[in-house]
């Protein structure tokens, strides 16, 4: 990025924890020039109704993604394992508590 | 695979009701299409500020004050939302803001228009809010995932926006016989303009077919116009106002509101840069735009020295 050229920062990906104990879920993204920056622009974006109780700001760039053309083929392993879910089990009639 | 093949695919997937996500395929009129309109939309929001803004210093109260820089911060949250889901698209932000300056890209014709009384804001909100509401509802279904998922976050802050506005115009729609005329004079001069923001009917609208093909669009200008003005009718009668059409009847057989024609003249004059504020706005974006680049130079400049990144 040259001294001369106007820009209005990178992109950062923004992550809220409505409630404490709950995961973080992708809100949006924002841009900002340092990580204070991003922080403060998220807070000001995505949090105006109490929405936010926690929140992550990652540089856009640093996130690492699965090609879509191959998501199947890079998902698939998981398909065949059926054995891997409760409801793939044979029990008696009657079983209570399981 | 060929791009015939994937053209295939990809409408299969939008017939499927999937969303298209930005790193899938997708025509590059798909894109370009989206680019157009979301630009469109993010600049409405921006630009939706300044007549809003112009009131701020002078709200008749703290209330009203505080409830108006609340929407006003708002509209520029709504701008970002959008920018940040067209950027998802291929296009920067520097690009996006470059059309607009060039007069490549263009907003809402209704921000054109001046606010000139306070009633104003009340119609503003009501109205304005209100057609942009109804499209926007009907946006949250849109085929591609990002502009769904900022019409969902928008549209949960936006029932607010047309509430206060209502609240502003009844308010003077049972003030004193001078502030009722102002609220009356309001919705005047904002009801024709706010109809048109719906675009031009159907059959003179080129960009519909694709727009609705690909799920762009889900439901058409004219079927989002009507629905705007069958909810708006009774809601200018609860606070004894008359809607500027003498054409404007109930017809029992639609189940709808028949209303007269719009001046679609008025319309593309706007749209063509004839409105009253045109040059205003566009040159107060632009002066914003280069006063405010010493801070981004400077931020630039902080980031560096201090590499906090």
């Amino acid at each position: 990025m040259s001294e001369s050229k106007d820009t209005q920062g990178e992109l950062w990906e923004v992550f809220l924890q409505t409630k404490k104990g709950l995961p973080f879920k992708h809100a949006g993204s924002v841009h900002a020039y340092d990580k204070e920056m991003a922080i403060q622009n998220a807070r000001d974006l995505y949090t105006r109704r109490g929405e936010g109780r926690g929140m992550w700001v990652v540089p856009a760039n640093a996130i690492v993604a699965v090609d879509p053309s191959d998501d199947s083929s890079f998902f698939d392993p998981a398909d065949d394992k059926v054995y891997r879910h409760p409801t793939f089990y044979e029990l008696p009639e009657g079983i209570k508590n399981m | 695979m060929v791009v015939e093949e994937l053209e295939v695919l990809f409408q299969e997937r939008i017939d499927a009701n999937e969303k298209i996500e930005p790193r899938d395929y997708m025509p590059d009129a798909y894109r370009e299409h989206l680019i157009r309109q979301m630009s469109q939309h993010a600049h409405s929001e921006v630009i939706g500020m300044q007549p809003e803004g112009n009131w701020i210093t002078r709200a008749p109260s703290l209330r009203a004050k505080k409830i108006l820089l609340a929407k006003v911060q708002d509209e520029a949250g709504h701008g970002l939302y959008i920018y940040s889901a067209t950027e998802t698209l291929g296009i920067t932000r520097d690009e996006l803001i470059e059309k607009l300056h060039q007069g490549k890209a263009k907003y809402a014709s209704i921000f054109n228009y001046p606010a000139l009384t306070w009633a104003d804001m009340g119609a503003i909100g009501w109205l304005v809010d209100g057609a942009a509401i109804t499209n926007q509802v009907s946006l949250q279904k849109t085929s591609y995932g990002p502009y769904s998922r900022s019409m969902v976050k928008i549209c949960k802050e936006e029932s607010f926006h047309q509430r206060q506005g209502y609240e502003v115009i009844a308010a003077m729609a049972k003030g004193t016989p001078e502030q009722k005329e102002m609220a009356q004079d309001a919705l005047n001069r904002f009801w024709w303009p706010s109809l048109m923001m719906f675009g031009p009917h159907d059959s003179a609208s080129p960009r519909t077919g694709n727009a609705m093909k690909w799920k762009i669009k889900r439901e058409s200008n004219d079927v989002l116009r009507q629905r705007f003005i069958d909810k708006t009718v009774s809601q200018a009668a609860l606070i004894g106002l008359t809607i500027p059409d003498s054409d404007l009847k109930w017809n029992e057989e639609r189940g709808s509101y028949d209303f007269g024609e719009i001046d679609w003249d008025e319309f593309w004059s706007v749209v063509k840069g004839g409105g009253p504020c045109n040059l205003k706005r566009l040159n107060h974006h632009k002066k914003a735009h280069k006063d405010g680049a010493w801070v981004r130079k400077a931020a630039v400049a902080y980031a560096k020295k201090y590499s906090n990144k």
